[in-house]
């Protein structure tokens, strides 16, 4: 099956995918055929540096890793601090799980991120580039090296591009399983061969980046979209999404959806127009429940937020973010704790551990939630939950510890009740978490064969012979031994 | 530079471009709590992971909390850093901190003079909410010679790492494993014993809780004094009487030699001696063997090694023996006052006063906790019994003094005993960076030039800077001199011998900050480098009031060389107090 | 740090040193060492680790700091089939965890571990782009969409069988 949603309707615009799928990416000419470096040679002939990030600001385009930071404003800080030397850096450490654009551009349209980096190149003044990517993507890396030698033989990549006097090339450098090298001191200390840990900024990457050069980070499906802003035009890109979020964002739909796979679409599409349009909907027709974007950074999104426009502004203010755009639906079976839960567990084992609240804050958090879910939780935990995942959020030194409580937090706002019948009740509606559930005698299957009563260590189950049975679920062990017993399936649990 | 307006908890200040906000705040008087950061400003040495969060602020406009120890003040920027916002976020995260800490109080070496225990107190934490469930970050303890690491301790403030490193570039420390897991520790998380560590004890002297503290050896001293059978001799290094007063409230840089004395005499030491006898006997060594390098060069002797470097500091001797095997000809092979003491004491003095070695129970009081090591080296031992028995640090001499029920404010002075308590003011500025070379300036000059010196302070070899060298013109022969404080620094110029391009005849090299005063085994400086600096002051004060201020007119030292060892560099005296060194990089990893 | 000592050959140390060679025994170049010295390995024992330090003259603390940083890199060798669980959160949603443990159950190992026969190997990875199949596992190069924890013993046989 493809990894593109099935149902490319018109709601779905193709820029940052738009040779996805349809060149093959190991042959230069196809990409150039599509106007493949076409931008480039604008930039380098026809274009000041100055022009083109002026372009590049007019076109409102966004970083699309994470928190969206105008891409023409950072580049014309990189191009401000003089230095003589300075880096192009692609962000390509996809680390989001649940989110494969990155690695889907670069498998199948590799040149397109080789030519927006030499035009970042050639913006801020520098003559090398790095694509620092996940080690985990063997094929993406094949097919850049291949790229990377197809755009040197042409000329696209090395001394005196086009004739221009630009020189630019690029080199790969690997990460190696680190998800905060997503954040880009990280990653730039990742790069140098270190450990992967972030440090505070100031000092920006722009001014003091990679071997203490001013260095330009962009992520993958950012620098996708340069080179046809470049032939486009600023205007047509702006005419794409809403007032604050220019042009399209691509999404990794997954979960309990019937056409999961990448999609593309305007900035300020609507959740409904996503899940349910293209996504076609809950999968075996149950209830939507919830819609995590932004991944362990982000929080979810619910029924009341379907007609929402997505952009940056909504998502934040709706508590999740952009993030680098997986989007997982969830049903009536999820529970929203242990989603919250899964998450943090992903936080805390991705953690650096430099900074105390990310490192040891996470894992309280994560110990909460793991007793709420085993029914040991407290309404007291509640509360503290909320403040240990607000003071994380405060105090942490990177994005990652930023932002590592708001599945918790979001969760808690979107469904206070099910966090409540979880500590209160000690109940779990969608049956997720096996420590809540209870055993139960079906009366309708039950012959009142006493076997159940017999394998009973507690001697919990009451009921005359050929009568059906009934467990106490307050002496009850949950020991199992009367399911296993039961020849009839008249236990269950509930 | 241009100045910058903020305002501060409703008060203004105009701070320097690029100040942090901790420092403006502190022109205001207004004290931000921190725990992780630290800076050693004469050391150009700064701590700033921005890991505890503890000094956290509140920026208006800014989304979230900013650490102060690292964000820099801009114009008109308003700061508040006592919003309730800010202290709840300081308790939670210090409660954070506390829930994966011990707390064993009670015990902890480090209890009293514990900064994350101090923290405790100031944020008024009463509970850990959720500690009975709490996971704990779990390590294997590490006791080596000198050292202990207790990492279930560890904050991860990185100071050790810091100074392992950045400071001493020694390498033993790093940052390992991820997240919660995440601690500093040698590499493969072995012991200290197989890593290059030096056992200079300066991560032991910033760490801020008892993750990193030394081995106390205060229970193995009462026991010895306890012993009747036991003649107990004590020494005490220069740099501990220009420390010690701190531990009991003295202002940094008091001298208490007198009062330090009579605590030895009342807590039952049978002699209480001085190392600084021993430094004077190691300039007549190390200045003759100086003397003598120097004159086979000057007569064209190409296989003479020179620079001669100094060789009193274990924690150097410790660094050059893993880092620079193959030179290690080049250094003077004379013992360190430590052990020239204690092979004298158990030999010279033992027969002496008639007592057999093994009855003698020598000690030493250090600022160093190499020093622990160095005395359990094997080449230092006769028949299993070592010349020097242990070593305690003036941490551990001053827990003695206090569990003793005596307060050195109302002590007495008293004096060394004889013979081997007396020496030189060159023997006391060995506890000084720059102090050896100073006092080896003075024999030998004199030795060489046969003229005798006017002025024998040398203020050129003094001072703070991590390098100095200094041109010494001995009646018209130019003696060029290096001095290197803190390992990193003694790398450079040991590298600059390595590539054959050192222009010294002479270098000396301590591996703490400061020399000894520094030591890893001093009262804790908490960060306030000023008080390396009144300890320096105190050391050059009491040369100045020396009557005697060069080594080889301590009239002990002669009586010693024409009693018992005949002539500095004689077989006895290479028996006695010459050493050599090993390469120690193949035993890095053998378990 | 790996509770088997082993002796390098020269040849492989060797090996290490050319690899270090290559990439001008560069500091900033130690993450690439490693994984050259990973991929040719199969794992980065202390040894690998210490030689790697001392020809490239850093503090082994610092490599091995580098080392326990990075998931991609291991300590202990992979099973002669490494099997990996995504637990990416489309395949968590679908029940990833549930077929995770049943690995655990019937290989008698933890995440991370490799059995004592050294024929299987136990790992999570996140998200490999194969969401529509969630929940997916990978043995060796194979990937097997859709697993429910009752598919478990059919994989695990498939190999032993």
């Amino acid at each position: 099956m493809s990894k593109y949603s099935k149902n490319i309707n018109k709601k779905q615009i193709r820029i940052a995918l738009r040779n996805c799928g349809i060149i093959d990416p190991e042959i230069i000419e196809e990409y150039i055929a599509r106007d493949g470096y076409h931008a480039l040679g604008e930039v380098l002939t026809r274009q000041t540096p100055e022009e083109t990030i002026e372009l590049m600001k007019a076109s409102g385009l966004r970083g699309r890793g994470g928190a969206g930071f105008p891409a023409g404003l950072k580049w014309d800080f990189a191009r401000k601090n003089e230095a003589d030397q300075k880096y192009v850096v692609c962000n390509a450490d996809e680390g989001d799980p649940g989110a494969f654009m990155d690695r889907s551009i670069l498998e199948g349209d590799p040149h397109s991120v080789l030519e927006a980096m030499a035009i970042v190149g050639r913006c801020i003044g520098s003559d090398m580039g790095y694509i620092y990517i996940r080690a985990e993507y063997p094929l993406a890396i094949a097919r850049l090296k291949i790229a990377i030698e197809q755009a040197r033989e042409y000329g696209l990549l090395g001394k005196d591009i086009l004739g221009s006097g630009f020189n630019f090339d690029i080199d790969l450098k690997y990460g190696a399983g680190a998800f905060v090298c997503g954040e880009e001191t990280a990653l730039i200390h990742s790069m140098e061969g270190e450990r992967g840990e972030p440090t505070l900024k100031p000092p920006f990457p722009a001014e003091s980046g990679y071997m203490g050069k001013p260095t330009n980070v962009n992520n993958v499906e950012t620098l996708a979209n340069v080179p046809v802003i470049i032939l486009k035009g600023a205007e047509w890109f702006s005419s794409i999404g809403t007032e604050s979020s220019k042009g399209t964002k691509v999404f990794a739909l997954a979960g309990k959806i019937n056409n999961v796979g990448l999609i593309e679409v305007p900035m300020g599409t609507t959740l409904r127009e996503v899940i349910f349009e293209i996504g076609g909907g809950i999968k075996d027709g149950k209830k939507f429940k919830a819609a995590q974007t932004g991944g362990p950074s982000g929080g979810c999104l619910t029924e009341k937020h379907l007609d929402t426009p997505i952009d940056y502004e909504n998502l934040v203010a709706n508590g999740s973010m952009m993030g680098s755009g997986g989007m997982i639906v969830m049903d009536e079976d999820d529970c929203m704790v242990s989603i919250a839960r899964f998450y943090l567990d992903f936080t805390v084992e991705e953690s650096c551990g430099k900074c105390a609240p990310c490192r040891i804050g996470n894992k309280r958090l994560h110990e909460l939630l793991q007793r709420i879910c085993e029914g040991k939780g407290e309404e007291s935990d509640l509360v503290r939950l909320r403040n240990l995942g607000e003071v994380i959020k405060d105090t942490s030194l990177c994005g990652l510890g930023q932002s590592s409580p708001n599945p918790v937090l979001s969760t808690m706002d979107n469904f206070p009740e099910e966090y409540l019948s979880h500590v209160v009740d000690k109940k779990c509606t969608s049956g997720v978490c096996t420590d809540l559930l209870e055993y139960f005698i079906v009366e309708e299957n039950c012959i009142g064969c006493t076997a159940c009563a017999r394998a009973c260590p507690v001697g919990c189950i009451s009921g005359e012979r050929k009568e059906p049975h009934l467990i106490n679920p307050d002496t009850c062990i949950k020991c199992g031994a009367c399911m296993e017993k039961c020849k009839f399936d008249a236990v269950i649990l509930k | 530079m241009s100045l910058v307006k903020l305002t501060i908890d409703g008060n203004k200040v105009e701070v320097p471009a690029g100040t942090t906000i901790y420092k403006a705040a502190k022109q205001l008087d207004i004290d931000i709590p921190i725990l992780c950061y630290m800076d050693l400003k004469d050391l150009n040495i700064e701590n700033k992971p921005g890991g505890c969060r503890i000094c956290s602020v509140e920026v208006e406009g800014r989304r979230n909390l900013a650490p102060s120890c690292s964000t820099a003040v801009a114009e008109d920027m308003l700061v508040r850093t006592n919003s309730m916002r800010v202290i709840n976020a300081r308790r939670t995260v210090m409660e954070l901190i506390l829930s994966d800490h011990p707390k064993d109080c009670l015990s902890c070496a480090k209890a009293g003079n514990c900064d994350l225990q101090d923290m405790a107190v100031l944020l008024g934490i009463r509970e850990i909410p959720g500690q009975e469930y709490a996971e704990m970050s779990t390590y294997r303890l590490d006791t080596s010679p000198s050292i202990i690491r207790d990492l279930d301790k560890c904050i991860m403030c990185r100071r050790c790492e810091t100074m392992c490193n950045d400071f001493q570039t020694v390498g033993a420390l790093h940052a390992v494993n991820r997240g919660f897991e995440a601690v500093v520790a040698p590499a493969f998380e072995m012991n200290l014993e197989h890593s290059p560590c030096t056992y200079c004890g300066q991560c032991v002297a910033v760490c801020p809780t008892g993750a990193l503290t030394e081995v106390d050896h205060t229970g193995k001293v009462i026991a010895a004094l306890n012993d009747p059978t036991k003649t107990v001799v004590v020494q005490t290094a220069p740099a501990v009487r220009a420390a010690l007063g701190e531990e009991f409230g003295m202002e940094p840089g008091t001298r208490v030699t007198g009062q330090m004395v009579t605590a030895l005499k009342q807590l039952g030491f049978d002699y209480v001696f001085d190392t600084d006898f021993a430094a004077d006997l190691t300039i007549m060594e190390e200045g003759t063997e100086l003397l003598g390098r120097l004159k086979r060069h000057l007569e064209g002797d190409e296989s003479v090694q020179l620079p001669i470097l100094t060789s009193c500091c274990p924690g150097w001797v410790n660094f050059f023996e893993y880092n620079y095997p193959d030179l290690k000809d080049v250094p003077s092979t004379a013992r360190s006052p430590q052990q020239m003491f204690g092979a004298i004491a158990k030999t010279y003095f033992a027969d002496k006063i008639e007592v057999d070695r093994k009855d003698m129970v020598v000690i030493s009081i250090m600022p160093c906790l190499a020093k622990k090591y160095e005395c359990q080296r094997d080449e230092f031992s006769v028949d299993g019994n070592p010349d020097v028995d242990f070593s305690i640090s003036t941490r551990e001499l001053a827990h003695l003094i206090k569990q003793a029920n005596m307060d050195l404010n109302k002590l007495e002075e008293d004096d060394f005993d004889a013979p081997l308590g007396e020496s030189s003011g060159a023997a006391v500025i060995f506890g000084a960076t720059g102090g050896v070379i100073e006092a080896a300036t003075r024999t030998a000059y004199e030795l060489q030039t046969g003229k005798t010196l006017e002025k024998v302070d040398f203020k050129q070899l003094r001072g703070m800077e991590g390098i100095r060298s200094a041109t010494v013109d001995f009646d018209g022969l130019d003696i060029n001199i290096g001095i290197a404080h803190g390992l990193g620094n003694a790398r450079k110029l040991l590298d600059e011998v390595k590539a054959g391009k050192s222009k010294y005849h002479a270098i000396e090299v301590m591996a703490c900050p400061g020399g000894c005063i520094g030591g890893g085994g001093q009262p804790l400086h908490h960060g306030d480098a000023s008080i390396l600096k009144a300890r320096t002051k105190a050391i050059y004060k009491e040369d100045e009031g020396k009557t005697i201020r060069k080594s080889h007119e301590n009239p002990y030292i002669l009586k010693l060389y024409d009693e018992f060892l005949g002539e500095p560099l004689s077989e006895k005296a290479h028996e006695l107090l010459h050493t050599h060194y090993f390469d120690k990089r193949k035993k890095i990893f053998q378990v | 740090m790996s509770s088997v000592k082993i002796e390098l050959r020269q040849d492989q140390v060797d090996k290490i040193h050319s690899i270090c060679d290559s990439f001008g025994n560069q500091e900033g170049e130690l993450i690439n060492v490693l994984h050259k010295c990973q991929s040719t390995f199969g794992y980065l024992p202390a040894e690998v680790q210490e030689v790697i330090s001392e020809k490239m003259e850093m503090p082994a603390a610092k490599v091995y700091g580098v080392v326990t940083f990075y998931s991609f890199f291991t300590m202990i060798p992979k099973g002669k089939h490494p099997i990996s669980i995504c637990t990416g959160t489309a395949c968590y949603v679908r029940g990833a965890e549930t077929v995770l443990n049943e690995f655990k159950k019937q290989l008698e190992i933890e995440v991370g571990e490799t059995c004592e026969d050294g024929i299987f190997s136990l790992s999570c990875l996140r998200c490999v782009g194969a969401c529509g199949l969630a929940p997916v596992v990978q043995v060796g190069d194979k990937t097997y969409g859709r697993v429910a924890p009752d598919d478990v013993k059919g994989i695990i046989e498939a190999y032993t069988g």
